[in-house]
């Protein structure tokens, strides 16, 4: 029993560390930063700086951005997953390797790929000009950033989705059928609530990267757009004002708290681990 | 006489070429208890999924109460089923469970109310209403699951293995509670199974199912008592199976000896198989008159209502006996059958030897 315990003990050590190092104490620089002034007096101006119009503008459009890839996500994937369910394909997982397969790149390698697609003289606008067709003028827009949202995080909504629309038991379904629903009750009473854990799993999983994201809007927004991520690492890079940018992130990291805590009792029981 | 409710005309069905109904036709009857009896594998659950309408047939028609309902999708049938492992809806509770069919057919509430509380009553769970489905044992979810089929007041209900999931306390329990319910409700009980013994517990008629062929379909007493054919023997029930000869009418030869029974019109020295039930072997001194064969105990087992023994007569045969009577290992006996209790079958003829295969049957 001793032993056994010990050697628990050295086996928990590598990551204790490594999580006390790399996760503990940045987390508590970034409270001590947030709460103090630049000659070291406590304040609360940093956090309450979040609140003022400019930050709530960046935090807002970010909001907004992630919120529609979000959605747009979930439009996209549900179908998805609906017509694997009913269809007869004999390599189901093979296609779905196949969906998420982007994953498996470097995301700034994609990034940079849809830059070269949607800028002006890309390779979107190179095709529409050669058929004499009007150019698309949506790089360093609101348009663009989304694309590149929806890119980036698709793969981790159609995962859940997909595991959660395929854990319903066939019987289920031919149950509400037997019973006298349509295929359209038997979807909205059966089918959508049982595959709502999976939905809010896959909805907390691309809004908030989407949310906090600062890559994906300085390349595709070319530094026109400012969410409140990009916010955050001027404060930090450009002004080199560390007070302020961690005052802000505080708000965001317990605005992310505050979501997840909601959306927590929607969870799959069996704690949805699928990647 | 009772009406005939469905009848499936020449039935086939394959899966990825896979033949596992073939041309099979079948009736049920009103108001009957009818078991689908099998092995698994055999095409008993794909034929209820063909009248519950979950799966079409390849070829053939099914008629409800003379209607062809082969392409009817299963929500427009008057029928429920019961499934496997019940399949209720988990995100409701059992009232909504139960309320399913009857707010999808715009009930009214009062009345959804009361049939709830009366489908509760029937099943032995009044009071269960606001019980969340993962609240419940097994026993109930399956009481439930009958509740939600019945309140639809169905002319059929079908059964798909719905005690496999049990432990064999609770099953006893709930054979006779389905019992019950079908002589309460009247209607038509169509059930599927791989388990003899409820088979023959709770079945008006059972049709006993090999590869996709009906072996035979009877009252649980003629299945049990004059199986026609090898595998139904050896499928319900423990027996002795012997290659026999019909000497004439009434005297039969079984392992050089002559034994009387009482089956006639199978000619002049017929080669036939004959079914010996392990209760009907009768073990008597070696010396006795009775003694038609002889032989010597060579294993037993207590299995609590009885001794399960072996006795290798002279000429190699192990025959299984039951008997409350232990004769130990080593003992000389004499073998007795009655006359009555010699079951005399045809040969399998060659075209169904493939449906006859008793090695299947090891689940």
């Amino acid at each position: 029993m001793k032993n056994k315990k010990i050697i628990n003990k050295i086996l928990i050590a590598p990551y204790t560390i490594w999580m006390i190092g790399f996760i503990v104490i940045p987390l508590l620089f970034i409270i001590y930063y947030g709460f103090t002034t630049k000659r070291g007096d406590f304040t609360f101006n940093n956090v309450v700086d979040f609140f003022s119009l400019i930050h709530l503008k960046s935090f807002y459009l970010a909001i907004r951005l992630s919120l529609l890839s979000t959605i747009i996500c979930v439009v996209l994937s549900y179908p998805l997953a609906l017509i694997f369910r009913e269809g007869n394909f004999s390599k189901k997982s093979f296609i779905i390797y196949v969906f998420i397969l982007p994953m498996w790149m470097n995301s700034l390698l994609r990034i940079f790929a849809w830059l070269t697609l949607l800028e002006k003289k890309g390779v979107i606008n190179l095709i529409l000009s050669f058929f004499k067709l009007p150019n698309i003028n949506i790089i360093n827009t609101d348009a663009a950033i989304i694309f590149g949202m929806v890119y980036n995080f698709l793969p981790f909504m159609i995962l859940p989705i997909y595991n959660s629309v395929m854990k319903i038991d066939e019987n289920t379904i031919n149950a509400a059928l037997d019973l006298g629903a349509s295929k359209v009750t038997t979807f909205f009473k059966i089918i959508l609530p049982l595959s709502v854990p999976g939905m809010v799993s896959g909805i907390t999983m691309v809004f908030i990267p989407a949310l906090t994201t600062i890559v994906i809007s300085k390349i595709l927004g070319g530094g026109q757009v400012l969410l409140i991520g990009n916010v955050i690492e001027q404060e930090f890079i450009e002004s080199s004002n560390w007070h302020l940018g961690s005052g802000l992130s505080i708000i965001l990291i317990l605005f992310i708290f505050i979501t997840m805590a909601l959306t927590s009792k929607y969870y799959d029981k069996e704690g949805g681990n699928f990647l | 006489m009772a009406k005939k409710l469905i009848d499936l005309v020449n039935i086939s069905k394959s899966f990825d070429k896979d033949l596992i109904i073939d041309d099979l036709t079948l009736s049920i009857k009103e108001n009957s208890f009818v078991t689908l009896l099998g092995p698994s594998g055999c095409g008993k659950t794909t034929i209820l999924r063909i009248i519950g309408g979950f799966t079409s047939p390849d070829k053939g028609q099914v008629f409800f109460d003379g209607e062809d309902i082969t392409n009817l999708s299963p929500n427009k049938r008057q029928l429920n089923t019961v499934f496997q492992k019940y399949a209720l809806f988990p995100n409701m509770n059992v009232a909504d469970n139960i309320a399913f069919g009857l707010r999808v057919k715009k009930k009214s509430e009062s009345y959804i109310k009361d049939k709830i509380k009366y489908a509760l009553k029937l099943v032995n769970l009044d009071g269960y209403e606001n019980r969340q489905i993962d609240a419940l044992s097994g026993g109930q979810q399956q009481r439930i699951a009958i509740a939600r089929a019945i309140v639809n007041e169905p002319k059929v209900l079908l059964l798909d293995e719905p005690l496999g999931a049990l432990d064999l306390k609770l099953r006893q329990e709930m054979q006779y509670e389905l019992i019950r319910l079908k002589n309460e409700l009247g209607i038509t009980f169509i059930y599927v199974t791989h388990d003899q013994e409820e088979a023959l517990t709770m079945s008006d008629t059972i049709v006993v199912m090999n590869q996709g062929y009906i072996q035979q379909m009877g009252t649980p007493e003629e299945i049990y008592n004059e199986p026609e054919n090898a595998f139904v023997a050896t499928f319900i029930g423990d027996s002795n199976i012997l290659p026999g000869k019909m000497i004439e009418d009434y005297l039969v030869e079984i392992l050089g000896s002559k034994f009387k029974c009482i089956d006639s019109g199978f000619g002049k020295n017929k080669l036939v198989d004959v079914v010996i039930r392990p209760e009907d072997v009768e073990l008597v001194e070696k010396d006795s008159e009775k003694a038609i064969l002889k032989g010597v105990m060579t294993h037993s087992i207590f299995k609590g209502e009885m001794y399960e023994m072996e006795c290798k007569s002279n000429d190699g045969f192990e025959w299984l006996v039951h008997s409350t009577i232990l004769k130990e290992p080593g003992t000389e006996v004499g073998i007795y059958v009655e006359p009555k209790n010699i079951q005399i079958m045809n040969k399998p003829q060659s075209e169904d030897e493939k449906a006859l295969d008793v090695e299947e049957l090891d689940e």
